[in-house]
């Protein structure tokens, strides 16, 4: 093991017929941000669920801090901490109370918990609400109390899915800011996202799953230069004239895509490209020349849009 | 020894700190007291009721021999059947919005804490909450002198194993449930056993039905309570509490596994 924490080779995960995660492999380096990105059923989440002990794998390898979580459970979630999808914070107590009796969960004595319960909400700014039932938080305050929440073990290795989603922009800022933080002090970051933007902040490195198979690994900035142009050039056509203004466009740059609302097309040089459009005719009611972004690889390998 | 292992489900053989949701459990409770507290009030009201008004009525009932007036006959019965629906409400209604709705589960299972700390966890707080209300119960009987022996003392643990059976039944059967709105068939279940168990008249008035009272776990409950807080137990005793030992052991196994598949898949 030493510096990768976690190792993955041919992990499987059927659930009856239906294969969620296909015989992946990847490893987890020690400090690193790793993210898991992907729509909705990609296998993110069962990824993630077997990574935190709770779901047993059907088939291949995982390694964890160099244990089997097969037969080691107790031992490797001791040193995880798990941030949920969905919220699930203990509803009958105060938000102190939470952290406290999680601390417990870990074995943690009494005065242990208490200290630590302030020293994180501290940290993710909720010590004004400490004695605050959870119900009467707000979405993002839940999330970074489930976050403090997830920090009292002192974990080596974090796993957040989908941390941000249903928040507003600011509460994801944040939220971001605080995850930013752990980074820095040597906390290793597993998060799932389907957000470009969340994925591009905070990981170094990341995979893109699709129907439960890795298509794609590398660094924000490789997996853009690997598998989109330097520009994209977008166009917006009137109401379901986007897909009757594509063929006399064709050609123009290296790729075109259709998407419901719009054309995208990729081109090293966008503003060439754009003159190139209006030079054939076109006319459409906004265009747009911007550098590629993970999206636009996300669209490419995934072959679909982003919807929640 | 090992085959008396054998009879724990694997998960339970595992559990480590069972004692740390018991104490989530406390924390909760520290703020509800009030409701623990009322617990004391509902068997004053019942024992009350038996005493200043059937009491009246019925003559005196004959126990394992021993004739007793009508208020000391219903007393333990009142007692088990409390002890039962506490289980009950404790291992259902309590159990399912943390299993479905509030995934407090799935929280505590992301720690060390495994299944069978849940389940014993929650069943060991059924039967700490059942201790006290027997106690409570137990008080209330000795005040309003529906209690004739020492041996009324074994009445709480009686009680406690009452709670167990039924906590780990109930365990078991909630992982049925789907929706609040099956929680309609509990009083289908425990109505009935409250009815018919011997608790308000004696066996032998069921003459031909009565073989059908051996099936009642209910039934085993009161024969025990009512043996202590009359003072007449014999061998028999031994009958009724492996009944509901067997009861609370295929709970814990059945709850054990459900849980397992529900929150571990």
């Amino acid at each position: 093991m030493g510096d990768q924490p976690i190792v993955a080779r041919g992990l499987t995960k059927l659930f009856g017929d239906f294969t969620a995660v296909d015989g992946i492999d990847f490893q987890i380096e020690r400090g690193e941000a790793f993210g898991f990105l992907g729509p909705n059923g990609a296998g993110k989440s069962s990824t993630m669920r077997m990574i935190g002990c709770v779901s047993p794998r059907t088939s291949g390898d995982l390694s964890i801090f160099g244990l089997d979580p097969s037969n080691d459970a107790a031992a490797i979630k001791a040193r995880l901490g798990v941030v949920a999808q969905q919220d699930n914070l203990d509803e009958q107590l105060t938000v102190v109370e939470n952290l406290v009796i999680y601390g417990r969960y870990f074995d943690l004595s009494r005065a242990e918990a208490k200290r630590r319960a302030a020293e994180l909400l501290e940290f993710v700014q909720l010590t004004e609400r400490s004695k605050s039932q959870v119900e009467t938080l707000s979405g993002g305050m839940k999330r970074r109390l489930t976050i403090a929440r997830s920090l009292i073990n002192q974990p080596e290795v974090v796993l957040l899915d989908e941390p941000t989603t249903g928040l507003d922009p600011q509460a994801r800022h944040i939220l971001w800011d605080r995850l930013y933080r752990l980074k820095q002090q040597g906390v290793t970051l597993v998060l799932t996202t389907h957000y470009m933007d969340e994925a591009e902040q905070l990981c170094d490195r990341l995979v893109v799953m699709d129907g439960g198979r890795i298509v794609a690994e590398g660094s924000p900035r490789s997996l853009i230069d690997d598998h989109s142009s330097k520009d994209v050039v977008e166009l917006r056509f009137e109401a379901d004239q986007n897909e009757a203004s594509a063929p006399a466009l064709h050609g123009i740059g290296e790729r075109m895509e259709v998407l419901p609302d719009r054309l995208l097309i990729y081109a090293s040089d966008g503003e060439a490209a754009l003159q190139e459009a209006h030079a054939r005719g076109a006319r459409p009611q906004s265009a747009l020349v911007r550098r590629s972004t993970l999206e636009d690889v996300f669209l490419r390998l995934t072959g679909r849009n982003l919807v929640d | 020894m090992t085959i008396a292992l054998r009879v724990i489900p694997p998960v339970i053989r595992t559990a480590r700190r069972p004692q740390r949701m018991i104490e989530r459990s406390l924390m909760v409770y520290r703020r509800t007291w009030i409701i623990i507290v009322s617990g004391f009030f509902e068997p004053l009201f019942y024992l009350l009721s038996t005493r200043v008004g059937l009491g009246q009525l019925v003559g005196d009932v004959s126990v394992n021999g021993k004739v007793v007036d009508y208020a000391t006959f219903v007393a333990p019965a009142l007692m088990a059947s409390s002890a039962m629906n506490g289980a009950v409400y404790d291992s259902t209604m309590n159990v399912f919005d943390k299993l479905k709705h509030s995934k407090t589960y799935d929280a505590v299972l992301a720690t060390p804490m495994g299944i069978g700390d849940v389940t014993l966890g929650e069943i060991g707080w059924a039967l700490l909450r059942g201790l006290l209300y027997a106690t409570t119960f137990l008080v209330a009987m000795v005040m309003l002198g529906t209690v004739h022996s020492p041996w009324a003392l074994m009445a709480i643990p009686a009680c406690v194993l009452i709670g167990f059976a039924f906590a780990s039944c109930g365990l078991a059967a909630v992982t049925f449930i789907r929706s609040w709105a099956d929680f309609g068939w509990v009083p289908t279940a425990t109505m009935p056993l409250f009815l018919f168990s011997a608790t308000f008249y004696p066996a032998s008035s069921y003459g031909k039905w009565r073989p059908l009272l051996q099936i009642s776990p209910l039934y085993h409950g009161v024969a025990l309570v009512r043996s202590a807080t009359t003072g007449t137990a014999d061998w028999s005793i031994l009958g009724h509490a492996t009944f509901l030992l067997a009861m609370a052991f295929f709970g814990l196994w059945v709850g054990s596994k459900r849980l397992n598949r529900l929150l571990l898949s």
